[in-house]
């Protein structure tokens, strides 16, 4: 009895489909590539001794996805869907680079600068800055939503096709080259022999499972997304919940630009961040978040996120050239696609009632 | 009096506001660089943003019929197109078997994502991303740099120039004229066919097309199949003007789409709008990118930045005239 009630809790858990897609193509790795999995400690002259491996590659390369993805889950769960992502993603690179960056726009730009490891304005500032940015992309896109009840692809979609415009505008449509040491420590530094950026992956997905789990806040989200009249009815005002959705997406866009350009070592406002809307929309899917809204799983969206960016590892080491990447990803949507729609569901159970009656009759 | 015109007011309002800002964008334009007020500026319009203009048509139809009808694989399509048609030309294919094939290409594409959408019912928005990383995908497998294309063919029709009668010094080339004709049929497709109306009503609400017995599922289907067609053409076009072949194609193309569409006046909840907003939509689009071009200060992400404000200022508009015809 106990037994089957804990298969059964596993079967019905969110984590379940990411998990057992995640362990598939792990196995594929083993298979195929038998040093995946080799970790080892490295001595860096900058950084110290840290870990390496397509492991740790993963995570640290996956993360500014996790951050995304863990922003867009709260705005899928409200029925709604944030385009704007990759573009916010630029705007806080952009941002950054021009804070550091002591050559402005047009100005020509001296070696003596480039070679000086000099910024304008102190570290603690241009993260606020950052973060500011974003959260304020995220609030533009929230009262778009919520207070002039614009359809959420259509009201993000402005922030997407204009903020990469912003972006530009912000750095004068250079690629800005990052010259401050300190800075690139988000992306490249290592606490512990492990990469920053998974701590701050770990530290958001804390604040917002603390945010969503141990306050109403989830509650809320997730009535939202079920039915925003009756949430309204009973006295919640949904539609500062769905402003808070938005504007904390924003704000795991910024972070998320801050370890990109850290890592890159560069903002360029046209390919930052490029089509990781899609992906972290991709990463929620495959977290069994309903793009209706409603039920959702933080978790389940970061090891979605980990899903995709180990398959990206995966094609990479295969050989297959970056470009033809998007091809094979076309292929795991498809898949996901499949798994996940009620055609194949009701097919699985049909499946499963053949065979039930049978073995009662057989016994 | 009153009564009879405030419908109608309604009815074609974001049509006439569509056509009145472009005119006014036109005529700021003219005002501003005299050079714009020459007729070719105008017909370069049609020849700058004739795939444009496809890829537009295809989508307002995809978005008419509602339940979040959005085709983003447009962009992809035409990389996929241009890639494989000068492919198979530089090894020799004619291109009167190049040409239809990718039609037919581009055709069986849509309706795959149709039926995916239809039978799977997977949200729009999902399956025609699978659609745009996999034909992209498909075309950087094809070749990973530009293939030029060589052939006499495609090279006659991308250099005749064609006069306009009656106006001196205006000219458009032969691929400029395959908007406008499909322009006519998506007209004729969604007004006076059976297909259209059925469009417009499941557009409206897709239960009650259903119960009074419509095909909604062949329509859906047939409806993405219509967008592929349009992008397949678009991509034959692009390729034709540019004469080469590459993955990196039209990229962003899907968003300047959806915006023409928007400003066209077309509804992204489905059922209202039509394919005529649309062309001025794409018009819009085309004059704040000349302006920008004759300025010539102005720097390209200007482009993106006037598109999105635009699109939110016909959004504004869109759900002005809505509202009002909600509480009528």
């Amino acid at each position: 009895m106990k037994q089957t009630s804990v298969l059964k809790r596993i079967s019905e858990s969110r984590l379940l489909w990411p998990l057992v897609a995640w362990i598939i193509i792990l196995i594929f790795d083993a298979i195929v590539e038998p040093g995946f999995f080799e970790l080892g400690i490295i001595d860096d002259p900058v950084y110290g001794k840290h870990l390496y491996g397509n492991l740790v590659d993963i995570f640290n390369n996956g993360a500014p996805l996790m951050l995304v993805a863990i922003g867009m889950t709260l705005v899928i769960a409200t029925g709604g869907i944030d385009l704007s992502v990759g573009a916010v993603i630029a705007i806080s690179a952009a941002m950054g680079a021009v804070l550091i960056n002591p050559a402005l726009g047009n100005q020509l730009i001296t070696n003596d600068i480039l070679t000086k490891n000099a910024t304008n304005t102190p570290l603690p500032l241009i993260i606020l800055a950052d973060l500011a940015a974003g959260t304020l992309c995220g609030l533009w896109n929230g009262l778009l939503v919520s207070r002039a009840k614009i359809q959420p692809m259509v009201a993000t979609l402005i922030l997407m096709v204009a903020g990469r415009g912003i972006a530009q505008l912000i750095t004068n449509g250079q690629i800005m080259t990052i010259y401050y040491t300190p800075y690139f420590w988000f992306g490249n530094g290592y606490i512990l022999g492990l990469p920053v950026s998974i701590y701050i992956v770990a530290v958001v997905l804390l604040l917002a499972w603390l945010l969503v789990r141990k306050t109403a806040i989830g509650l809320f989200i997730e009535s939202v997304g079920i039915n925003a009249k009756s949430t309204y009815y009973s006295g919640i005002n949904e539609q500062n919940v769905k402003l808070l959705a938005y504007m904390f997406c924003g704000f795991c866009g910024a972070i998320a630009g801050l370890i990109l350009s850290s890592y890159v070592h560069s903002a360029d406002g046209n390919n930052n961040g490029l089509n990781y809307e899609l992906d972290a929309i991709l990463a929620v899917v495959m977290g069994g978040t309903l793009m209706t809204g409603g039920r959702f799983s933080l978790f389940a969206s970061v090891i979605g996120a980990v899903v995709i960016w180990t398959f990206t590892v995966t094609v990479y080491s295969l050989g297959v050239p970056a470009n033809a990447l998007l091809a094979a990803k076309a292929v795991l949507v498809l898949v996901v696609i499949l798994l996940y729609s009620d055609y194949t569901r009701r097919w699985i159970n049909r499946f499963f009632e053949r065979r039930g009656p049978q073995h009662g009759t057989t016994n | 009096m009153a009564q009879r015109i405030k419908p109608l007011l309604l009815r074609y309002g974001p049509l006439l506001t569509t056509f009145a800002i472009f005119l006014l964008a036109y005529f700021i334009g003219g005002r501003l660089y005299p050079a714009m007020q020459r007729p070719q500026v105008f017909f370069n319009l049609f020849i700058n943003d004739s795939s444009l203009l496809l890829v537009a048509i295809g989508m307002t139809m995809v978005i008419l019929s509602g339940g979040g009808g959005i085709d983003l694989s447009v962009g992809g399509v035409i990389a996929l197109t241009s890639t494989a048609s000068a492919a198979l030309l530089r090894s020799g294919v004619s291109p009167y078997i190049v040409i239809p094939l990718m039609i037919v290409m581009g055709v069986a594409f849509g309706a795959f994502m149709g039926w995916i959408i239809q039978t799977l019912k997977v949200q729009p928005f999902i399956a025609t991303l699978m659609g745009l990383y996999f034909t992209r995908g498909l075309a950087y497998i094809i070749s990973l740099t530009s293939v030029t294309i060589t052939d006499p063919v495609y090279k006659n029709l991308a250099l005749t120039l064609i006069y306009i009668p009656f106006i001196p010094n205006a000219y458009v080339y032969p691929t400029t004229l395959v908007a406008p004709l499909v322009l006519l049929v998506a007209i004729y497709l969604s007004f006076f066919t059976r297909f259209g109306r059925t469009l417009y009503a499941m557009g409206n609400n897709e239960q009650s097309a259903l119960l009074m017995g419509l095909s909604v599922a062949r329509t859906k289907i047939g409806v993405y199949a219509f967008s592929g067609f349009c992008s397949a053409m678009a991509g034959i076009v692009f390729s034709m003007s540019l004469l080469a072949g590459y993955g990196q194609f039209a990229t962003g193309m899907e968003l300047d789409a959806i915006a023409s569409v928007v400003m066209g006046g077309t509804a992204l909840s489905g059922g209202v709008g039509n394919v005529i907003g649309t062309l001025f939509g794409v018009l819009i689009h085309g004059t704040i990118v000349s302006i920008l071009q004759f300025n010539g200060t102005l720097s390209s992400w200007w482009t993106r930045i006037g598109v999105g404000v635009l699109t939110l200022i016909f959004i504004g508009i869109q759900s002005l005239f809505y509202m009002r015809k909600k509480h009528s």
